[in-house]
């Protein structure tokens, strides 16, 4: 489980947040369940799970907002637990829930988010001029963000969570309800932060997001599944076992599938169906039972497996094992 | 610190001003209760429907008739030849009480017998009753020598004077109180929403995971507010000497730093409350409640300390607007300095630190 794409991008791995079995309990409810992991400077590294799945109680331990019930962790140097006040000068967080004030204008938001981090004067000058410039907002200063589109006012809470210049930024599904138009430019964003050496520590549930990043870590109840690159993660799956479908009544033909002992998972996508096999050569016979059973026309051919696969896979497996 | 507590400031400001009803609310809603309950609030009792039933029919009885209505107080309501049907015109409040005066009243009142006036009251409102009650006495003695044709002097005699509200009118009296009433609720809803409008606007996190103190986080948001709320107590003193002839003995800066303290106090107080509730409504709840009642009730507004039982009396000491309307009494009417109220100070002093202090604790814990 090491990070191949950031190692090779920044040769002296640095280790700027690290957790070291992290566990959060809420009375018997267990959000966070012995979490791992270490995230390198200038690393995009993806949180990815379910709601519920205890991603933002770990950004909530990390930022130092929520105590550990047990599990040690560090960010930028300091530890969680006891250098809270220290880290808080260190990072920047832009929570789930819109976090600028509405009844402001762009200006003011930018001005009083500096303030809380003691950037004024010449300082924030050039940071608000950064801030305008990255977000695109140079000319609507003086609007209310009320007024803004969902794409600018993200960009504005990212950078006003970034006007202090953090080595390390939390996001916590920072594109929820954003065109894809305006998610596209806010990754752009990331990426060149990650360039400058920002360390990214973002969360989701979307799988397109996930693509984005360096490595991902799947979680899911609690639990740390997998943490890769997303290649490595893909490779669970052996060349040719995830298979795309076409035939006839493809809604009926996904209930033929899952009876098949050669398909480990099948769904419907539209008007085709996806599978995952045990083997390649399960094709040839998926693809005879099918014609035998009336689906006919049928054709087979091997995709590459998506993240969705290799998450569903993942918890899978884990149900499985807790099962047995 | 400064610089901290300067950006919550301008940004509540800010705030402040682009929600101009608010604005307003907390500027105007002083001076609007003042008008209300100024006008509506008195002990003052005047035009008493009185019933009338002279037995006597002599000039010695319509002589104690004309005193009653003469004084200001009393107006005919009824005249009766029986004492009977003034049972009816209580029970339909046509008459608050009523004046018998006996047949044989002259004939013992010239003989210099002992003799007596019969005076019926609705006693239903006590407080009302005991007003007219005694109104009545005062006319009554004021009238004796007259209808006896005697001077008479008794060998003792209380001669009264009284100070600081000659008159002894009761709005003197109340709007101190009134002016204690209206600042504490309208600065405790000023600032009860402060916080907990973060909290529920999703704000709050954020600014949690900034390094900003809970301590600057709290001045920053009660700061705006002292300003708001001493231009309206300022206000508020205006009107209370212009129109209900509050007089203003005493220093006006001394009015000043007391006026300051005790709104500290109910902005504190509004900030804590904030910092336990969980949604604006409750908060508004909570505030409106903690305010009005103790200080309607426990701070001798109307109802005086002294005569409370010892239980609510050492209540009453952790309600602040107890010391504020002391210490206003005693600068507004009593015109004296501050060795004569410091104590009333101090107390609010140490209440405005002390909310302060658990507001800043239960941040400290939330942050």
């Amino acid at each position: 489980m090491s990070g191949a794409t950031a190692e090779g991008r920044h040769p002296a791995r640095e280790i700027v947040v690290s957790a070291s079995e992290l566990t959060r309990t809420f009375g018997d409810f267990v959000a966070v369940d012995h979490v791992s992991f270490e995230v390198a400077r200038g690393e995009i590294f993806g949180f990815l799970g379910s709601n519920g799945a205890g991603k933002t109680t770990t950004i909530r331990m990390l930022c130092g907002l929520l105590r550990p019930t047990s599990g040690k962790g560090t960010v930028d140097g300091f530890d969680i637990a006891t250098e809270s006040a220290a880290i808080k000068t260190r990072i920047g967080y832009m929570s789930q829930k819109f976090s600028l004030y509405t009844d402001l204008t762009v200006d003011e938001n930018l001005r009083f988010w500096a303030g809380t981090y003691r950037v004024w004067g010449r300082e924030f000058e050039r940071r608000r001029d950064w801030a305008l410039a990255v977000t695109g907002l140079e000319t609507r200063r003086q609007a209310l963000v009320a007024d803004l589109p969902g794409g600018f006012r993200q960009r504005l809470a990212l950078s006003c969570a970034l006007l202090h210049e953090p080595p390390v930024v939390f996001l916590d599904e920072p594109t929820g309800g954003v065109d894809p138009e305006a998610r596209r430019d806010f990754w752009d964003l990331i990426d060149d932060l990650s360039e400058g050496g920002v360390t990214i520590f973002v969360t989701t549930h979307s799988m397109d997001e996930a693509e984005r990043c360096h490595r991902v870590a799947l979680m899911h109840a609690g639990k740390l599944l997998a943490l890769d690159t997303i290649p490595r993660l893909k490779a669970v799956f052996p060349e040719g076992s995830v298979l795309e479908l076409e035939c006839a009544d493809a809604a009926r033909a996904v209930e033929e599938l899952e009876n098949l002992s050669e398909v480990v998972d099948a769904a419907l996508f539209g008007d085709r169906l996806r599978a995952v096999v045990e083997s390649p050569e399960a094709a040839a016979t998926i693809e005879r039972s099918l014609v035998a059973a009336g689906f006919g026309p049928v054709t087979v051919n091997p995709v590459a497996p998506s993240l969705e696969d290799v998450f569903i896979r993942f918890i899978h497996e884990a149900e499985e094992a807790e099962s047995s | 610190m400064i610089r901290r507590v300067l950006a919550v400031a301008i940004k509540e400001l800010l705030q402040l001003k682009r929600d101009w009803r608010t604005a307003i609310a907390l500027l105007g809603m002083p001076l609007v209760l003042l008008m209300i309950y100024g006008y509506a609030l008195s002990f003052d009792v005047t035009d008493i429907r009185l019933g009338v039933v002279d037995l006597s029919r002599t000039s010695a009885s319509r002589r104690v008739v004309e005193a009653f209505l003469e004084s200001g107080f009393f107006v005919r309501a009824a005249t009766l030849d029986e004492v009977r049907p003034t049972d009816a015109l209580f029970a339909s409040e046509a008459i608050q009480a009523a004046l018998v005066i006996p047949a044989d009243f002259a004939s013992e009142a010239a003989a210099l017998r002992p003799t007596s006036l019969l005076f019926i009251l609705d006693g239903a409102d006590s407080q009302t009753a005991s007003t007219i009650l005694s109104y009545a006495r005062q006319i009554v003695a004021a009238t004796t020598p007259e209808v006896l044709g005697i001077e008479f002097r008794s060998p003792l005699e209380a001669a009264p004077l009284v100070w600081y509200n000659p008159d002894l009118k009761s709005s003197i009296f109340l709007v101190p109180g009134l002016l204690a009433f209206i600042l504490m609720v309208s600065s405790v809803i000023a600032t009860a929403l402060a916080v907990v409008r973060e909290k529920e606007r999703g704000t709050m996190e954020s600014l949690r995971a900034t390094p900003i103190r809970a301590i600057e986080l709290l001045l920053g948001k009660t700061l705006p507010y002292l300003l708001v709320g001493s231009v309206s107590a300022a206000g508020a003193l205006f009107l209370a000497w212009a129109l209900f002839e509050m007089p203003v003995r005493g220093s006006i800066f001394w009015l000043a730093v007391v006026t300051l303290l005790f709104l500290a106090g109910g902005l504190g107080w509004g900030i804590f409350i904030s910092t336990l509730a969980e949604s604006q409504q409750v908060a508004f709840q909570l505030g409106l409640l903690s305010s009005m009642l103790p200080t309607l009730l426990l701070s001798g507004f109307i109802f005086p300390i002294s005569s409370m039982p010892r239980a609510l009396q050492i209540i009453s000491s952790i309600v602040p607007a107890r010391y504020f309307i002391a210490a206003l009494r005693s600068i507004v009417l009593k015109g004296v300095g501050p060795d004569m109220w410091w104590q009333q100070a101090a107390a609010l002093a140490i209440f405005g630190a002390l909310v302060l202090l658990a507001a800043t604790v239960r941040m400290v814990r939330s942050l």
